[in-house]
């Protein structure tokens, strides 16, 4: 009733191809940008913001990243907690040596140095596939881990070996640092993110979307069309690590305050890899979906059992959720393995012609 | 620095061939237990193309119930008759509840079913048995502990008895995988299942019973492996990272060749334990046997992308 497409005649291809075809869509879209941008932040208290608003944000953020890779140029990749630690790093020595640099602009060009990792770790997707990739994506995950260890200059030289953010001005009010309201981290991560996720939507629409589905459907036929794989799939890593880089800039630098080197092991590579599959490979919106049920349920499990007046030690709960969060993942995967994306989608389908079932 | 790199490592390595060969092999028993745990990744990954990531928590998982058991006052041999019971509960269970609705879907969703698997397996099995480190019954189980001393060219060698035993039974599990797989008519079925599922369905081949019987072989490996890395190490969580050393095993050999990850797996033993202790240490700060297989993998599949003893790779539009 509600979600009719009936009668919304699109007179020129423009219109056709437009971000959202159909009405609803962007009404949709502005409510929930409304409730992202006014009514969230004016509810919130400091614990949603720590444990659900900024790092759900930031995990789609990386996810998102992921899945240009994987979902989009349908590269396997392990390696994304390796990623963002390089753009975390990055942003740590940009904001040291040059202090006078705006925050902001820190955060969005450290991406740039992960991009040129993400890129130099690429180059074997041009010979090795599938699994096979999967696994030597795993190399730049352990070597890079390795190397925030023991590069002393990357941390400079702290004596805990990990990196701590400063306060940061912009603009005269503090955006990052012990000094920062979560307030105003989280509109910063929510304006980079709005940003990022615009233009990946833009990316994957245009031509060298195309490109890079072309390369995952089957690379040798898309060779075969002219389509440059050695392009496609280089600026697919490079895209991906960029936005991942950023994502690990603002992990550090608005949420965690503090890093020490395993926080970019491998568990949070396989964090990032379950919120793309359950939200969906190939998809944009699927990652917010994935993000919001990854970080959201530890914390509706943990605050559960006291809600309930149910006594158990905080570490059997933690190992619960483990047990929880696997299980969940199967059965995710076996409902519906093309992820939350494509039971929305379905869904959409069901409300355009509901109340008649054909 | 061109000396420290190129001369130095093997000026070292021959002035003192003694400690050479107790790197070697030191390096040659844990190379014989990441080449247990690829066996159980080959065997998977050969009859139903899933790439098993829950092997490593598998084998803590067996070591767990075994150490476990015993600690309940279960006799040692008994328990490991238990524990093998365990493991084919956990075959049948994953066969049921996990695999069977999944049949068909792609690589990587099998693939993210597994590590569904090894997390759920992390937190029962920290629920159960808890998280601390636990010592392997070695002795109950009647391993010996002494140790054997050489002396070659006037030097010092010591090997652990239980190291050796490791190596024995390693490579009789290994002779008898082979044996089952060539010369019984399930290892027929399992190799048949490989090389084309929907054949081998049609000749009748019950894919669930196969698949059954393959977690289960991969759980008997796991339980071998638990019980030789506990003996060395203890039984904790911490054994799931060889798991991930498995991974360039498994690259390194090839994802389909037993042979592969045997070669694979002791190559990878020996070389890392070199590269640590004659270029990482003085070199690199140490700590390089996080990713020196990796890169060391990587490198060979840029030059043969099917690893050292893969299937050929094929490819057709």
């Amino acid at each position: 009733m509600l979600y009719r497409t009936a009668g919304q005649f699109k007179t020129s291809y423009q219109a056709d191809q437009a971000l959202f075809p159909v009405r609803q869509d962007a009404f949709l879209l502005a409510v929930i940008l409304a409730f992202a941008w006014v009514i969230f932040p004016l509810m919130a208290s400091e614990f949603a913001y720590q444990t659900l608003l900024i790092p759900i944000l930031i995990y789609s953020l990386a996810a998102l990243g992921l899945n240009i890779l994987t979902g989009y140029a349908g590269q396997l990749s392990l390696g994304t907690a390796a990623f963002m630690g390089v753009g975390a790093y990055a942003c740590y020595k940009l904001v040291t040596l040059m202090p006078w640099l705006n925050p902001v602009v820190a955060i969005l060009f450290s991406g740039v140095f992960s991009a040129g990792v993400g890129v130099a770790f690429g180059i074997p997707s041009l010979r090795i596939k599938g699994f096979y990739l999967a696994i030597a994506t795993l190399a730049a995950q352990f070597f890079l881990v390795w190397l925030f260890e023991k590069w002393g200059w990357l941390y400079n030289y702290n004596a805990s070996g990990a990196i701590q953010v400063p306060n940061l001005e912009m603009f005269g009010v503090y955006v990052a640092g012990p000094q920062a309201s979560s307030v105003t981290q989280y509109y910063v991560v929510l304006a980079i993110v709005t940003l990022m996720t615009l233009l990946c939507i833009n990316l994957t629409r245009g031509n060298l979307g195309r490109t890079w589905k072309a390369t995952r459907d089957m690379d040798i036929a898309a060779e075969l069309i002219g389509i440059n794989l050695m392009r496609s799939k280089l600026t697919a890593f490079a895209v991906s690590s960029y936005v991942v880089g950023v994502a690990g800039a603002l992990f550090v630098f608005m949420w965690r305050g503090a890093a020490e080197p395993n926080l970019f092991d491998i568990p949070l590579s396989f964090r990032i890899l379950f919120i793309a599959i359950i939200g969906g490979l190939g998809s944009v919106l699927g990652n917010y979906l994935g993000a919001i049920l990854i970080v959201g349920l530890p914390v509706v499990l943990n605050t559960l059992p006291e809600a309930l007046g149910i006594p158990i030690s905080s570490a059997t709960v933690e190992h619960l959720n483990i047990m929880i969060v696997g299980s969940l993942i199967i059965f995710f995967l076996i409902i519906e393995p093309h992820g939350l994306a494509r039971l929305w989608a379905l869904i959409r389908e069901k409300l355009i012609i509901w109340p008649f079932p054909h | 620095m061109l000396n420290d790199i190129f001369i130095k490592p093997f000026v070292d390595m021959f002035s003192a061939p003694d400690f050479l060969l107790q790197v070697l092999w030191e390096g040659l028993v844990s190379g014989i237990l990441y080449a247990l745990i690829a066996l159980g990744f080959v065997l998977i990954f050969r009859s139903s193309r899933i790439f098993n990531f829950a092997q490593g928590i598998m084998v803590v998982f067996a070591a767990l119930t075994l150490v476990g058991l015993h600690a309940m006052g279960v006799p040692a041999w008994i328990c490991v008759l238990l524990t093998l019971a365990v493991m084919f509960g956990l075959a049948v269970t994953i066969e049921r509840v996990v695999l069977r609705p999944l049949v068909g879907q792609p690589d990587i969703i099998l693939f993210m079913a597994t590590i569904g698997i090894t997390l759920f397996l992390i937190g029962l099995g920290e629920i159960i048995f808890g998280g601390e480190n636990k010592v392997m019954i070695t002795e109950e189980l009647g391993i010996p502990t002494d140790s054997v001393v050489l002396e070659p060219w006037g030097g010092l060698l010591i090997l652990e008895q239980k190291d050796i035993t490791a190596v024995i039974v390693a490579a009789l599990l290994v002779v008898a995988l082979l044996a089952f797989l060539n010369k019984t008519r399930m290892g027929r079925a399992i190799r048949a299942l490989g090389d084309d599922h929907q054949a081998a369905l049609s000749v009748g081949i019950s894919l669930q019973q196969i698949w059954v019987l393959v977690w289960f072989i991969a759980g008997i490996i796991a339980l071998v492996t638990g019980i030789a890395w506990g003996a060395r190490a203890g039984v904790s969580f911490a054994l799931e990272v060889i798991a991930y050393k498995a991974l360039p095993v498994l690259m390194l050999g090839g994802l389909e060749s037993i042979t592969g990850a045997i070669v694979g797996g002791l190559m990878i033993g020996m070389l890392e334990k070199l590269f640590e202790i004659y270029w990482g240490q003085p070199l690199l700060g140490g700590n390089t046997e996080t990713w020196f297989a990796f890169v060391l993998a990587l490198i060979v599949l840029l030059f043969r992308p099917q690893g050292l003893f893969g299937e050929r790779i094929i490819e057709r539009v």
